[in-house]
């Protein structure tokens, strides 16, 4: 027995022992620097920085100069957070998240033919395009769920992929990935999305789907910023232009457009500042703001709908925006 | 010559030839007809007519783009009333020549037949074969002059007329051959003489005996053509296992081709439209399909102008004689289900299935319990099974260097498999996925 385990005892030593030397002898260098920006990096190797992962893009930081916002999944936390380790002011641009350009679930279009096989989009599309009657639609087949690395897609009830705001970092993988793409990043702050991608006539969506954009272009009319113009048969949102005024969703007669879930703000005159200079009359492009020349103006509640061109435009700054968040969303505006 | 049957893999199904006693019939001139720009694999035509336009019976509508492309012709006389995007048997619209028949249905005077035409040079048929719009009939519809046109490194010491028609139900070519045996013979000379091969081989699965009976008697004479009788097997008409069976030559795997074994592969009715063009100048604007299935009132073989829509051939056959499950463009094992009755005949319909609802499976798919029927099934000596799952994970890479590409689709696997898996189309994709790869690697 003694034998054995002096034996054992004895290989261990040696073996550690070259083990030890091994590490020394070997030993691989890596920049301290490079591990902590790996450290603050989010670790999913979504590959949104346009590198194959987290490390890979560690190293380009470090090394090759790469732009300290680079990393979309992370976001301004992570942007802040590796100016600093840099040592340089990060630029953040706002945050992007992905919107499916489809409001038709089942309930709402109609299919072509009864799908039995695969479920993956991408594989179903091989079979006639998938069964949607639009070619445009959604199949819900659960191809961006599977490939979201931050689990936002859930498919609804109807059969249609939605993404969650909260969870969506913008990393585009789904983008890639959707057969039919027809998802789009969106800035967070302008979630007002004309939900329908369909390029085909009027007459030919309202066959296919109770939802779809038919190019009545009232919407294109009812901007108040030209943000919206028609592509075709498709109206298309520019979202620079776009500001949240939200008066198109209502007007779409298929209920084509959705966001801006939050009520809307609505605005007030601060009596004692307002001089009556009709500048804002001018403004408003729903026509809710009266009042006489050179007397206090007045903000009509029913017909403000919260665009908040006003604000801006105003010389005394005179008008602030109704109930108590009205500082912080003011300083936005301006 | 005694055929050991060779090819691995492959199955046996139910044969169902229930039209092969229908002789051919010819079809009503279409009030309407929807001729697709794109009825071959290849670049699509570009339409030369506008609407408003008179067009009589072969008068060219669409013009070949690039060498892998073939003309298409004016099945009627009529008038063109529109050109856009219509119902196609690939499953999406595609670019069409709509046109309306005058009722006349009078021959263009542009046909040029050629008495002599063994005198003609190769490349003066190939030329015909490729203006007449000649595409392989067997169902794939790829053009014929450019697989008689194979690179000069390439000798060709074979060429086999094939006549196997192994998918069940399907009898278009039987009756063919059974009828018109003899345009069948002289097409086949004639790209024999463009290829420059003096040796044929016919080959007919034994489930046909009268067509080989009738072949046989007419080659009696003709020493460079021989007629085989080939165990029933399926897929044995698809060219790979057809050049194993008869010459126990491999095609490569990886995208190899009959060429570089030495051999084409010609449907028979390809041939016979390779002998009408030539000897009569007529373009490819009909063709044999079959109607069948349990679904139809009376299983027919019609000959049908190219862009008729199918809901005439089914009236044509007295309409379902039930509530209908599936229709399928093809055979039950490559055909393709439609959605829509508007679908024109094209010049690889080779049949149109009607199955009965009560036919139709309700598709519930098990996990695999890797029994392996499907990998002893494989005519293309593939693992569908690990093929499979590649396809599900996303492992293309993996998938290609199994051979993904080198699947034919003939759905033994699917046929098979007691898992109800569905593997073609997992493998369609993957090989979709795999040449999307390459195109963008290239």
């Amino acid at each position: 027995m003694w034998i054995a385990i002096f034996c054992l005892s004895g290989l261990g030593l040696l073996a550690s022992l070259g083990l030890g030397l091994a590490a020394k002898r070997f030993a691989v260098e890596v920049d301290p620097k490079i591990e902590a920006v790996e450290g603050v990096l989010p670790g999913i190797n979504c590959g949104a920085c346009g590198y194959p992962g987290c490390s890979h893009f560690a190293r380009a930081l470090v090394k090759e100069g790469a732009p300290v916002g680079g990393c979309i999944a992370g976001g301004e936390d992570t942007a802040l957070a590796l100016s600093e380790l840099m040592g340089v002011k990060a630029v953040i641009g706002e945050k992007r998240v992905a919107v499916v350009l489809c409001k038709g679930g089942r309930e709402e279009s109609t299919t072509k033919f009864t799908y039995r096989g695969v479920e993956d989009c991408k594989a179903a599309i091989i079979v006639s395009g998938g069964d949607k009657a639009c070619p445009y639609g959604c199949l819900g087949l659960r191809t961006c769920e599977r490939v979201c690395p931050f689990d936002a897609v859930v498919i609804s009830e109807g059969g249609i992929a939605i993404i969650d705001p909260e969870k969506c970092t913008g990393c585009g993988i789904c983008i890639k990935e959707c057969p039919k793409e027809i998802i789009r990043l969106v800035p967070v702050g302008k979630r007002v999305s004309i939900l329908c991608y369909s390029n085909e006539k009027g007459s030919e969506v309202r066959k296919k789907c109770a939802v779809g954009c038919i190019a009545c272009e009232t919407c294109v009319r009812v901007c108040p910023f030209d943000a919206i113009s028609m592509e075709g048969n498709l109206a298309v949102l520019d979202h620079e232009r776009c500001q949240v005024c939200g008066l198109c969703i209502p007007r779409c007669p298929t209920r084509a457009i959705e966001g801006r879930d939050e009520p809307f703000p609505q605005v007030e005159i601060i009596e004692e500042r307002c001089t009556g200079c009709g500048i804002c009359t001018m403004v408003c492009p729903v026509d809710a703001i009266e009042g006489e020349k050179e007397e206090v103006h007045t903000v009509s509640e029913e017909r403000c709908v919260g665009c908040l061109l006003c604000i801006d435009r105003c010389p005394e700054e005179a008008i602030r925006i109704r109930g108590p968040a009205h500082s912080a969303l003011e300083s936005v505006v301006r | 010559m005694k055929v050991r049957y060779l090819f691995g893999g492959g199955i046996h199904p139910s044969e169902q030839k229930i039209s092969q006693d229908a002789p051919i019939e010819e079809m009503e001139v279409p009030e309407r007809v929807v001729v697709p720009l794109s009825q071959h694999i290849g670049a699509p035509c570009e339409a030369t007519v506008s609407p408003g336009d008179r067009v009589k019976k072969g008068d060219r509508v669409g013009q070949a783009t690039g060498f892998v492309s073939v003309n298409v012709h004016a099945p009627i006389s009529g008038v063109v009333k529109s050109i856009g995007l219509f119902p196609h048997p690939l499953g999406r619209p595609l670019p069409a020549v709509e046109i309306e028949s005058d009722g006349e249905d009078t021959w263009t005077d542009r046909l040029k037949p050629h008495e002599d035409y063994m005198d003609l040079s190769p490349e003066e048929l190939k030329e015909i074969i490729r203006d007449m719009g000649i595409v392989g009939m067997g169902g794939a519809a790829f053009p014929t002059h450019v697989k008689l046109s194979p690179p000069k490194e390439k000798t060709i010491d074979t060429f086999i007329i094939n006549g196997a028609e192994c998918e069940p139900y399907l009898t278009a070519d039987h009756r063919l051959m059974l009828e018109e045996a003899e345009s069948i013979i002289a097409g086949a000379r004639i790209a024999m003489r463009s290829l420059g091969v003096d040796r044929g081989i016919i080959a007919i699965e034994s489930n046909k005996p009268d067509a080989i009976e009738k072949m046989r008697g007419l080659t009696e004479d003709i020493p460079e053509l021989e007629v085989v009788a080939l165990r029933v097997r399926y897929p044995q008409g698809a060219e790979k296992q057809l050049i194993k069976t008869l010459l126990n030559r491999e095609v490569p795997f990886s995208g190899g081709l009959p060429m570089d074994v030495g051999v084409i592969v010609q449907n028979v009715g390809t041939l016979s439209a390779i002998y009408k063009a030539i000897r009569f100048g007529l373009p490819l604007i009909e063709r044999i399909t079959t109607v069948t299935g349990s679904g139809v009132h009376t299983p027919k073989n019609l000959r049908a102008r190219i862009g008729t829509p199918i809901e005439v051939l089914i009236e044509a056959c007295g309409g379902f004689s039930t509530e209908v499950g599936k229709v399928i463009i093809g055979g039950p094992m490559m055909g393709v289900s439609q959605y829509s009755l508007e679908v024109p005949v094209v010049k690889g319909t080779s049949g149109i299935l009607v199955q009965p609802l009560s036919e139709v499976e309700e598709g519930v798919d098990h996990p695999c319990i890797r029994c392996g029927s499907c990998i002893r099934a494989c005519p293309a000596l593939l693992m569908p099974t690990i093929l499979a799952v590649f396809a599900q994970r996303d492992m293309f890479k993996e998938a290609e260097r199994y051979d993904v590409v080198d699947c034919i689709e003939c759905g033994c696997c699917d046929y098979v498999c007691p898992a109800r898996i569905p593997l073609v189309q997992l493998l369609r994709y993957a090989k979709a996925e795999v040449l999307a790869r390459r195109k963008k690697a290239a």
